[in-house]
Formats: C-alpha cells, sequence, structure tokens
C-alpha cells in the first residue's frame, strides 16, 4: 500500500528531525505526565522474596502506555496533513488514547472494536464516545482485536488520502513495528534513568501485539539482563482457548508482516481467547518473533485464573490495581518467585485496573 | 494459457471475461459446478477465491461467502482435489491471500499444476515482496499476477508491470471488492500508464457491478474482472450463468478501437 510507503517516508524524516522529537516530548512531560515513578513493591517483595519494581505506565494520563505511541503517531499524522485518524483497539486502552490525542489536536477520530470487546469494556466506550470518536463496532470473524484491525485496513484501503492509521501495536507493515517501539522506547530509558546504580536481574513485560514489552526491552537489549515476556494462557492450551502466538503458534503473514501467529494447518487463523482484551490477538510484533528466535527474550504464559489472582494480590499488598493485561506480567513473577529468590526485577506495569471492575466482578469465584 | 486467452479475445476484438467465484462456496460441488458452468457461459479465465479467515481486501459479500466455505470445512487442499476432478475448459487461477499458500507448504507449485491452475492472484503479496514466490511459480510455469492500484507510484507501477505474468490485475479505485458505482472509467489513465509500460495484458476488477461497468471497461482494457457481483447473483437466487452471458457479450467491442 502506497499510503504506507508515505508513512515510512515521513518516520524516516520525523525521527531525524529534532523539532518533531522535541514537540513528542513536550506532549509527554506536560500532557502526559512522563516520566512516570519506577515503584519499588515493597511489601509484595517481602512476600516473595524477590525484589520487584514497577514500572508505573497506569499512572500516565489516560491510564496506560499507549498514549506514548499514539501522540507520536498523531504528530506525524499532522506532518501528513491527514485530517481523519482511523484505530482498532482490544481493551479499550489503544482507542481511547488515540480519540484523546484527536481531541487535544482537533483532529476526527473513528475507532474500530470488535463487538465482543464492545461488551466487555463499557467504559472504555463510554471514554471513547465522550471524547468525540466515532465507535464502529466490528462483527465480522471472531468479533475481537484481530476483526478490528481488518476493518481498520479496509476503510484505510478505501481513503487513503485524508487518513492515517494508527495502529496501536508493533505489528503491521513497515514502518509501524519500528515506529511504535521507538515512542515506546521512553518506557525503558526512564527505566535505566531511574534505576540508577542498580541493575536489574531480569525485566518483565505482558506481550499480545507486543508494545509495552519493546518499550520495555528495547533500551536494554544490547545490555546482559534476562527478559521475559508473558503471553496470554487463557483457559488452557488447546486451540482457541489463549492468546499465547509465541509460545503455541508458528510462523505465517498476517496484517502485513511476517511473524508467529495462531492458525491452523491450512493456514487460518484460528480465534483466541484471554480474559484482557488487550492480549486476545493471534499475531505478534514480528520483533518479538526476531528476539524469540534469537534467544534474547524468553516467552512465557499464564492462565486467566493466575492473572486474576496476581490483580488482586497487588491491589491488596501495594494498593495498585493493574490491568489484567498487565497482572499477567505479575502473574509470572509471582509463579517463578522460587525461582527468583534474591533477584531484582522490573515490570511493566502498563495500564491500570478500573476498566476491568466488571470482568473482576464477574470472576469473584474463580480463584 | 493465461497468455493465450487474452491472445485469442483481442484476435476476436473483445476483452477478455474473467470471473471470481469462491471455491468451496456454498460447499465444494456446488462451487466447482457453478465455477464450471460460467466457463460453459463464456467466461475467458476462471478465478477461484481461496477462503481465508482474514481477507482484508474484501468486502462484506466475499468475507461472508468464505467464512461459510471455511465453516464447511474448505481448505486449499480439499479445493486442489476437488479441481483435479473437473475440467473446466479454460484457465484457472486462484485468488489467495498469502498465508494459506506459505502454509500449504512446499508442494504448492507441483499440486497446482496437476490441478490445471495456470496461476495465482495474491492481493496481499506486493511486488517488492514477490521475488521468493514468483520464481518458484515459473519454475513450474505458473503465473504470478500483481496487482496495480490508483494509488500505485510510478517506480511501483514499472516494477509492477515488469515482474506481472499473464496479466496486470488493476484494481478500479481506492477500496475493497463489491463496492460498485459510477467513475469505473476514472481507472482509465493507470490502464493507458500500464499498458505504455508493458506488452502484458492489462485486467480491471473491483467494483465491476454490471453488463454496463463491463463493457465501460472493455473499451480500454484487455480484461474485465467480476466476482461480488455474481456472488451476489447467486445468493439471490438468480440464473448466474445466464449473467455471465450478458457480462461476456458486453465484452465485445462492436466498433474496432
Amino acid at each position: 500500500m502506497p499510503a504506507v510507503e508515505d508513512v515510512a517516508r515521513a518516520y524516516d524524516e520525523a525521527a531525524a528531525d529534532p523539532a518533531f522529537i522535541h514537540a513528542h516530548e513536550n506532549l509527554l512531560r506536560d500532557y502526559v505526565g512522563r516520566p512516570s515513578p519506577l515503584t519499588e513493591a515493597k511489601r509484595l517483595s517481602d512476600m516473595l522474596g524477590v525484589r520487584i519494581f514497577l514500572k508505573r505506565e497506569d499512572l500516565n494520563h489516560t491510564g496506560a502506555h499507549k498514549i506514548n505511541h499514539t501522540l507520536g503517531q498523531i504528530l506525524l499524522a499532522q506532518r501528513l496533513g491527514k485530517e481523519r485518524i482511523i484505530a482498532e483497539t482490544g481493551a479499550g486502552q489503544h482507542g481511547v488514547a488515540t480519540a484523546t490525542a484527536c481531541a487535544l489536536m482537533g483532529l476526527g477520530c473513528v475507532v474500530y472494536m470488535g463487538a465482543v470487546d464492545v461488551d466487555r469494556q463499557a467504559l472504555n466506550v463510554q471514554r471513547m464516545q465522550l471524547l468525540g470518536a466515532e465507535l464502529i463496532t466490528v462483527k465480522s470473524g471472531s468479533q475481537t482485536l484481530k476483526d478490528a484491525i481488518n476493518d481498520a485496513f479496509r476503510d484505510w484501503a478505501a481513503r487513503p488520502y485524508d487518513t492515517y492509521y494508527c495502529i496501536g501495536t508493533v505489528t503491521g507493515p513497515d514502518p509501524y513495528p519500528r515506529m511504535v517501539r521507538d515512542f515506546q522506547s521512553i518506557v525503558g530509558r526512564e527505566v535505566k534513568q531511574q534505576l540508577g546504580s542498580i541493575s536489574p536481574d531480569l525485566l518483565v513485560a505482558c506481550v499480545g501485539g507486543g508494545s509495552n514489552a519493546i518499550g520495555l526491552f528495547h533500551p536494554f537489549l544490547e545490555s546482559d539482563i534476562a527478559m521475559v515476556g508473558v503471553e496470554a494462557g487463557g483457559r488452557g492450551m488447546s486451540p482457541g482457548d489463549h492468546g499465547a502466538t509465541l509460545t503455541m503458534g508458528s510462523k505465517g503473514v498476517l496484517h502485513g508482516t511476517s511473524t508467529y501467529m495462531l492458525q491452523n494447518d491450512d493456514g487460518q487463523v484460528i480465534e483466541t481467547h484471554s480474559i484482557s482484551a488487550g492480549l486476545d490477538y493471534p499475531g505478534v510484533g514480528p520483533e518479538h518473533a526476531a528476539l524469540k528466535t534469537s534467544g534474547r527474550v524468553d516467552y512465557y504464559s499464564v492462565s486467566d485464573a493466575e492473572a486474576l489472582a496476581a490483580f488482586r494480590l497487588l491491589t491488596k499488598l501495594e494498593g495498585i490495581l493493574p490491568a489484567l493485561e498487565s497482572s499477567h506480567a505479575l502473574a509470572w513473577i509471582i509463579r517463578e518467585a522460587s525461582f527468583l529468590k534474591g533477584k531484582t526485577v522490573v515490570m511493566n506495569l502498563s495500564g491500570r485496573g478500573d476498566k476491568d471492575l466488571g470482568i473482576l466482578a464477574e470472576n469473584r469465584d474463580s480463584v | 494459457m493465461i497468455n493465450s486467452a487474452f491472445r485469442q479475445c483481442r484476435d476476436k476484438n473483445e476483452a477478455a471475461l474473467i470471473t471470481y467465484f469462491p471455491g468451496g462456496y456454498p460447499d465444494l460441488d456446488t462451487s466447482l459446478d457453478i465455477i464450471k458452468s460460467m466457463a460453459d457461459a463464456g467466461a475467458d479465465i476462471l478465478e477461484i477465491g481461496v477462503p481465508f479467515s482474514d481477507p482484508v481486501a474484501d468486502g462484506p459479500v466475499i468475507q461472508a461467502a468464505a467464512q461459510k466455505a471455511l465453516e464447511q470445512g474448505i481448505s486449499l487442499k480439499r479445493l486442489l482435489e476437488g479441481l483435479s476432478e473437473y475440467d473446466m475448459g479454460k484457465p484457472v487461477l486462484l485468488m489467495s491471500y498469502l498465508n494459506p499458500l506459505i502454509a500449504y507448504g512446499e508442494t504448492l507449485m507441483a499440486d497446482a499444476r496437476s490441478a490445471s491452475v495456470s496461476g495465482f492472484i495474491i492481493p496481499d503479496l506486493p511486488v517488492d515482496e514477490a521475488a521468493f514466490f514468483s520464481d518458484k511459480a515459473t519454475e513450474q510455469s505458473l503465473d504470478l499476477i500483481l496487482l496495480a492500484a490508483p494509488t500505485s507510484s510510478e517506480k511501483r507501477l514499472t516494477a509492477i508491470a515488469k515482474n506481472s505474468r499473464g496479466f496486470i490485475y488493476t484494481v478500479s479505485r481506492t477500496g475493497i471488492t463489491g463496492q460498485g458505482g459510477a467513475g469505473i472509467e476514472n481507472v482509465k489513465p493507470l490502464v493507458r500508464s500500464l499498458k505504455s509500460k508493458t506488452d502484458t495484458a492489462v485486467a480491471v476488477g473491483f467494483g465491476v457491478d454490471g453488463p454496463e461497468a463491463a463493457g465501460a471497461i472493455a473499451g480500454f482494457a484487455d480484461g474485465v474482472i467480476v466476482g461480488t457481483r455474481l456472488i451476489r447473483a447467486f445468493d439471490a437466487g438468480e440464473d448466474v450463468a445466464a449473467l455471465v452471458r450478458e457480462l461476456k457479450d458486453a465484452t465485445l467491442r462492436r466498433s474496432a478501437q
């Protein structure tokens, strides 16, 4: 798609333009509230015998890391002279972040969201609508994130001239994976600075498409610090019951990128399940596929139930409600705590969990 | 096969009619019977869709047909097996997204060839990524047909013109399949531009919603591709073969160009 070539060209120019970088940094500081704190979770650390630092992306304006890359992309869209922004969303965090950036810049915003996700993320739906976004409920296929991406691509194919597609993760055709990674790398850069003389043994983040994880990992890739990405193990390891693309999937081509995906023997994409809408995606960013292949990052999965338990534990011990997505990263640390004794771990707390209270209530008896 | 189909049409002063229908819709046998009836009714080239779970270039009609076909258990393997038992009498092309082709494995080209397939149309395979696939196709004398769009840059059009085999699939306008309407002649400058770059045939598809549009395109392109309209006709219980005859009739050029 030539529209993609335009974005790549514009991004390469913008990334080398100090005025563009400065404008993005200013917004991150004055509008998002960066830098986000690095909180040592002392009671949790005491309980597990693991020293845990939480990177508090939940404290960003709009409540998740997504705002970091949406502001960058919307600045780029402005540079391209686009007046209409489209986005897909799973949990609604990327949709809210895009609608917020559009409200701030006075741009039109259309958000595609699977019907299943519209139902389970009602609060974010309301937020997007208040922010002035037009919400389109996607009823094709599995009615979740991948189908919302399909419809966003169809929209863009029909209106390439006035529209910019603000993709919500590190997937899609070039330049999206590297562009979204660059905008998210502020997370890891801040962590580096905030740690000072402390040197962590391990970085942990949840992986759906992989934007928050790559944001934390990327500035540390040259170091010898271990890294773990945690995927959605859902309700079991049978096809259709999880979203564990890297741990259970195989190589293929989806949404304009060559990566790991969940598919059957005929190359048809399999529907996924996760209690967290943001991890309910059968693909993953191609850079994560490369990091798995090279062995630089290890990928594991945790179940819905483990994530719910982690959500409750962090809330009780630290007074922090983590998003169900981020709860997956925490659940892995809790499960593996006996192997991590005495280690220092940095976890990306990628978003806040207020949006998930309805799901917590529905699953009150699950643990 | 594809080249000679276009040559025969040119000799008769007509544009080639290329019909699209999804394999396995509503079930494998019915789809192959319909496609055979299209061949008998005058279609010059038969494009058979390989259903995919995530058809991003397609509108709601083809999406729904693909989903139904998948629910009936269609796969590329079953489609090729089914095709082997038919003599369509006209060249057959597979229109498939890339992933089912990759998943099929190493025997794809040989199996396609033994099922009398003449080539592939792959909407999510851009020209700059196509070499690995077209080299394998060429080894089995199969054509890889590339797509050109109104948004394609001059540089890209040049590469498409140089590398497309059989014909160039020109997308009539920005957007997805099955959105018809006025203004299909707007693709004319793009067709002319491609024809100035190559002797390869140039066909136009996306949004060709009936004989009138087909006739307009036949006036300036070498081929006309019709898909969604045929599925709609089938869904509505219309006589699909009769529609194909009408479409073919519209591609005959009554006055010399």
